[in-house]
Parts: C-alpha cells; structure tokens; sequence
C-alpha cells in the first residue's frame, strides 16, 4: 500500500486561470492535478496524490479564515499521510497561502507537511515552523524542485530523521544538524575567504543569530535592608556533586542550602564545571560563589541578608535555551521567597 | 624560511627489544622509550607508572581518557630541534629538514587531569568522528604518584608524551622518506615583488591558554603570557606550539593539530597560485576581559601594520573564548581585513539553541566544525586502553552515559578532536 498525500495548489497551477480567477473559492478533486504529477512520477507508486486542493490566491488572502476552515476540514476527513503545498516560487499571496495552510494542517492536525518557495517569498518567513524547500524565482525551477520536494516528503512520510538543510534542500529552520562536508573545514575556510576578497558570493556555513540582550533592572535602593542572593555558573556544588550537574553541557541546576554557612571551605564544597582551571576554585570555593564577602556585608549591616539558598548549574557548553529554562524557573523561587537582589557570578 | 619535510610512512607498529624503523615498520622496546621517558625529574617525580599499548585503526579498541596526541619527527637538517624550548633547546625552529612518521602517533591517556580528556573509537560510529582512528597508535597510559598537585601532573604527564614522541622520532632520522615536500615562506618585501597582483592572506590563529588543561606552549612559553606575535607557519611544523592538553576533547588543538595545522597546509597549497601567504599570527584566549582586549586588539593591529587583505581565524575551545574569536574578527574587518573564521557550535542537544556564546555582523563568513552537543551512542567495544572510570564526568557525559552493557551515550564532545576548529574535518552543521 502506498501512502496517501493531499496537494494544495494555486488557480494558475490548475490551469483554471491567471489573476482574472484568483477569486475562487476552495475547490477538492481527485488524484493529482498539474505539478502534482510530477511528485506522483517521483514517487514511483511508492505515495500517491489522493487529493488535490485548489484555492484562488486572492481568495485565500480575503477570506484567510474561511478557505483555512473548509480545507482543514477536507483534510481531516481524507486523513492523509502528508500535506504538500506549490511549490509557490516566487508568486507571493501563493507562497503566504501554501505557507500558512501548510502550517494550520501541521498544528492542528499533526499530519507532516512541506512546501517549496523561493527564499524571498513572504511565505518564507513561516520557515521556522513549517519545512519550505528552497525553489528558484519561476516556475522553471520545477524540474529541479520536484525530486527534491519528493525525496524530502517521502522522509517525512516515512519518518526519518532528516539531513542538514543544505543536505535534504529546506530551508534553515533554525536547528542545527551536523553531516559530512565533502571537503575539510580548513579548505572551505580558503575558499570563502578567496570569494570574499574576489567579491564574489559566498554563504557562510553559520549565520550569526541576533543576540538577546538583558537591560538591568534598577538599582537596589537600600541594600541594606535587602535580600540578596548569590547564583554562579562557576558550577560551586556540595562536594561530591550530589546532583551530578554535567561538567558541561549541564542538564539542570542545584539549588543548597547555605543558612549557617559562613565560609565556603574545600573539605564541604568544589566545583563541577569541566571548563576552567578548577585549582584556585576548589582550594576556595569563595573565589566563585563568595558566600564569606556576603557574610561579612551581612554583619556590617551593608546588606539586609544573604538568601539561605544559591542557585548553581554549569556555563560551559550549555545551551542557551536550557540556561534560560533554568533562570526562569528559579527565579520564580527568588521573587517568591522575598528575594530583592541576586548576584550572578560567572567563570 | 624553507623548510622541506620528509614523510616516512609507517604501514605498522610492533613490540620487538630492539627499536627501529625498517620497511615501515615501527618496531618498539617499550622499556627504552620509557627508560627515556623517566629520565626527566618531573616525570619521575610525578608519574607513578608508563605503560604502552598499540591500537590499529578498525580494532575493536577504547582508548579513554585521552590527553594528548602527538606525532612523532625529527629535524635533520637545520638549526634546533623538535619541540623547542620544551624538548630540544630554545633555537628558532622550521628551516632546514625534517623527518615525520606519517601515519602514526603517540597517544598519552590514564586517569584524569581534570574534566577535560576525551575518547578514541578506533571502530565504529565513533571512529567517524576522530582522525585519530585513521593512525597506528602508540598509546602510553600513565598514572599519577598520589598527592601530586594537578598543575605538576599535567605538566609531567605532557612532557612524558613529547619525550616518547621524540625518542619514536628520533628512529627515522636515518631512513629515507617515501616522500618530500617543501614549504617556503617569503620576507615580506621578497613576496609583494614576486606576487604583487595575489591578495596578502594571513592566518590568526587564537591559542587556548585558561589555565590547567586549557592551555598552550610556544616554545616552551605559557600562551597566557605572551602578546600577540608573529610565527613562521614552517616553525610550527616542528613542534613550535604544543598543546596542554584538553579542554573539552572534541575541539582542543592537540600537539598533533598544530604539527599537522590543516590551515596552514591549505594556505601553502594556494600559495602563490590564488593568494600570497603571508604568516601566521598568534594569538591567545586568556580569562580576564583586559587580555582579551589587549591580545585582540594586537591581532587586528598586526593585519594592519602587514597590510594583509584577508586572514582565516582559528578558534580552539567554546564559551569563554568566543568573546576572543568575536573582538578578533570585529576588530580585523575594522581594520579594513577581510575574515573567515573556523569554529564549532554548541546548540543544544536538540540544535535549537544559539551556537556561539557571543556574536557580530561582521562575523559574516563562517566555516563550522558541526555542533558538539549532538547525543551520540557508542556501542561497548572489546578492549579499553586506559579507564572506563571517568566516562560520566568527562566534559560531554553525563551520569549514566556509561550504561552497564558498556556502551556510552554521551555529547560528541567527548570524542578527541571531533569538531576541531582548526577545520581538520569534513564534520559541519548547517
């Protein structure tokens, strides 16, 4: 038995018409109709075309929420192993359209989805969410878009885990996944430089992401009535790591107790991080997490207490979006423990 | 500076009493190269016991907790000698000749230093992701005298490694290489004359210099406490700059990645064809913010006074040293020279995290070495060479990554020299 596929296609591909006929409403057929019959080829009898929906551009973009609601609804009933829409190429209500239907069938139904487009489409701003195939601008790109769009669809419906963007042909969707280059990275590294002293095009293997940048919040107007609290990614533990935080790479945080503690000595505490010299660290394990400076602060009244927790993971080679994670959550603990102010330090 | 390197190719390596090169063979009388070893005192002092295994590319063989990988050479010709300032003599080094035993090295494992030593598959999925797989390897597994300071064992154990590198080198001293080649530098004047039309390409390559396990020797000078400077590319060839062993194994430059830099070897190669190859610039990643202020700005001002057009950036290690290869690469194109730059990523398991831990626009042509924190399974394997002790805590494990079946689920930066940033590999991430 072969798998079952439902194509979402414009007026013009359906050769019903140009612009003229952009206005037509949602319309389902069956088997495939116009590029459909070169996925149906590509596939081999191995998946194939039930379906073939076709919606007027301008339609889709007047009456978004309709057109979606009547062809999320045929597609539930005909419950397909996919939904692939265009390729669009460069045509841009037609690209929004395969974009954002492809995206409601993927959310809402959970059915794989994939669409094709030329990068500059503003449907390709979804690439994020939903698998867009990189085409070129018109459709002559089809001969080159079809197998590629095939091969990538038929992973998916067999759900295999997928190559590189450059390797399976989709857009850079943000997760990164490694393979193997044909060349080494030193003589890469030569040619791009060459192209780009040449002036010649070049594409750089790592786009550079924007950055989130943190403005402080104001400053602490009495610290000597404040709570303040100490967290580190130095990675400062109980000794014997208790909860075996990674030396790197960390997975979670810890949270200890430190009410009483007036000193962190190395006989009770050291550090897990695996990416510093950890010599100066663990022989006093102030110098990262300066639990005795606090204590001192505390006495002379310079600071109202030192909060009887510190909050602790590793920063070496742990993802951005975990260190995240974990500073949310535990700063919900700070504010809910009266915390007024935190000390961060790094390594 | 010209410096010719004769390629002996070593086709196996055996125990045998007598220690020699014949046919292609490496014969080894362990005891000699140990004898050797232990007439250091730090050695002596520190090391508790050496002792030597063989691994062969395709066996079922382990080989954990990795410190270091060196290849063995011999200068034949010319001033100084292997590993200067640390083995042989201070002398400048990369003229002359040199004799390398290609296909080879001499791995130095044992319990750990730190956190930081990583793991040679030499089958398997593994194997993949290590060039280290591909060479006859002559592993010497050492142990700590008890009570030893860290600093001092990393030491000892580092210059326990170059000396069994150099006693292996000295071996084809007398044996015709299968191969030569010929690597020439040009002064500066002597290279604008003889190619006045090929863009002036430099090679700033940033030194790990941390702190224990995080660190680099150029001639026998801590990285951390040098400036900025100029190297002959040539003299690197002949053991110029070491490596301190390991940061995080997958992207820490081994003795082995900087006798064999790959950037080097490609800029040579377009070397009066597509480009003028100018020199390499060092460069270190030290902790404190005024040193990486200090080295970067030196970077870019060297480009600048020797009127390069484009240089390659080498990164080694993560995290921290972003920051340095970030201002070296913001303030070269500042200067008005053009940059690649050659890093790894560190985006999460699921690759849906930022890779870099600083970033610039002007950071625009990249070259990366794949993302370390991909999961990888490797199957148990019949024999370890080392421990299996320290699996869990090595950077890239965790608890449990040692199952008890003996198979390991850890990140890829646990593999020795998986995502080096030097651009060894064909390893990349898109």
């Amino acid at each position: 038995m072969s798998y079952r596929v439902v194509h979402y296609i414009n007026q013009f591909f359906a050769q019903i018409g140009g612009e003229e006929m952009a206005h037509i409403a949602p319309e389902l057929r069956e088997g495939a109709v116009g590029p459909g019959t070169a996925f149906d080829a590509a596939w081999n009898g191995e998946a194939k075309i039930v379906n073939t929906i076709i919606c007027g551009d301008s339609h889709f973009a007047e009456h978004e929420k309709e057109s979606k609601a009547q062809i999320l609804a045929w597609v539930k009933e005909i419950n397909p192993d996919l939904f692939i829409a265009g390729p669009a190429f460069n045509a841009g209500r037609y690209g929004y359209a395969c974009a954002n239907i492809a995206l409601a069938v993927k959310e809402e139904l959970g059915i794989p989805v994939l669409t094709g487009m030329y990068e500059e489409n503003p449907g390709a701003d979804l690439k994020d969410k939903v698998l867009i195939v990189a085409t070129t601008n018109n459709a002559a790109g089809m001969r080159k878009a079809a197998p590629t769009m095939a091969k990538l669809a038929m992973k998916l419906m067999k759900g295999e885990k997928l190559g590189a963007s450059c390797e399976d042909g989709y857009m850079n969707n943000g997760i990164r996944v490694n393979f193997f280059e044909k060349e080494r990275g030193s003589r890469r590294a030569v040619k791009m430089l060459l192209n780009k002293l040449a002036d010649k095009p070049f594409t750089t293997e790592y786009p550079m992401p924007s950055f989130d940048r943190v403005a402080p919040n104001p400053a602490v107007k009495d610290l000597s009535h404040a709570v303040v609290a100490l967290c580190t990614s130095g990675g400062i533990v109980p000794k014997g790591n208790p909860d075996h935080i990674e030396s790197s790479s960390a997975s979670h945080y810890g949270e200890y107790c430190i009410a009483g503690v007036e000193n962190l000595t190395p006989d009770k505490y050291e550090t897990a991080h695996g990416g510093y010299d950890p010599v100066y660290a663990n022989e006093d394990p102030d110098r990262v997490l300066p639990v005795d400076v606090m204590r001192e602060f505390e006495r002379e009244g310079k600071i109202g207490k030192l909060h009887d927790y510190f909050y602790t993971t590793v920063g070496n080679g742990t993802a951005v979006a975990n260190a995240k994670k974990f500073a949310a959550e535990y700063a919900q603990k700070l504010k809910q423990a009266g915390v007024n102010a935190v000390i961060m330090t790094s390594t | 500076m010209k410096l010719e390197l004769g390629f002996i190719e070593i086709k196996d390596i055996q125990f045998s009493n007598e220690s020699k090169v014949e046919n292609g063979t490496l014969f080894v009388n362990a005891d000699d190269v140990k004898a050797f070893v232990y007439e250091d005192d730090d050695v002596k002092a520190c090391v508790k016991s050496v002792c030597f295994d063989i691994a062969k590319p395709g066996e079922s063989v382990r080989i954990t907790p990795v410190k270091d990988v060196i290849e063995p050479r011999v200068k034949v010709e010319g001033p100084g000698g292997e590993f200067p300032g640390v083995i042989a003599k201070v002398d400048t080094v990369g003229s002359g000749k040199t004799h390398v035993l290609r296909g080879m090295a001499v791995v130095t494992a044992g319990p750990i230093v730190g956190f930081q030593e990583g793991i040679i598959d030499m089958t398997g999925p593994g194997a993949e992701y290590t060039p280290f797989s591909k060479l006859l390897n002559l592993v010497m597994v050492c142990t700590q005298v008890e009570g030893v300071h860290q600093h001092e064992y990393e030491h000892a154990v580092r210059i326990a490694g170059l000396r069994a590198a150099t006693f292996i080198g000295e071996l084809g001293r007398n044996v015709t290489p299968d191969e030569t080649k010929e690597f020439e530098t040009l002064g500066i004047r002597e290279g604008l004359e003889k190619y006045p039309n090929l863009p002036r390409v430099g090679y700033v390559h940033m030194l790990q210099s941390q702190g224990l396990l995080h660190d680099t020797y150029v001639y026998g000078v801590d990285a951390k406490r040098t400036l900025t400077t100029i190297i002959y590319p040539t003299e690197t060839m002949d053991g110029a700059i070491i490596s301190g062993n390991c940061v995080s194994a997958c992207d820490k430059n081994t003795t082995y990645h900087h006798q064999n830099n790959p950037v080097v070897a490609d800029l040579f190669e377009q070397h009066g064809k597509t480009l003028n190859y100018v020199c390499n610039i060092i460069t270190n990643e030290n902790v404190y913010l005024a040193d990486k202020q200090r080295s970067s700005d030196w970077s870019a001002k060297l480009c600048r006074l020797l009127d390069l057009d484009g240089v390659i950036v080498s990164q080694e290690g993560f995290g921290n040293p972003d920051t340095d290869l970030i201002m070296n690469t913001k303030k070269i194109e500042q200067v008005g020279v053009k940059t690649t730059i050659i890093t790894d990523e560190y985006a999460g398991q699921d690759g849906k995290s930022q890779s870099l831990a600083d970033a610039d626009p002007l950071a625009d042509a990249v070259v990366t070495g794949g993302n370390a924190n991909m999961v990888i399974e490797l199957p148990k394997l019949d024999k370890v060479i080392g421990t299996l002790d320290y699996v869990d805590k090595i950077a890239g494990g965790h608890a449990g990554s040692l199952r008890p079946d003996g198979s390991i689920e850890a990140e890829l930066q646990v593999i020795t020299g998986a995502t080096n940033e030097m651009g060894f590999n064909c390893l990349s991430a898109r």
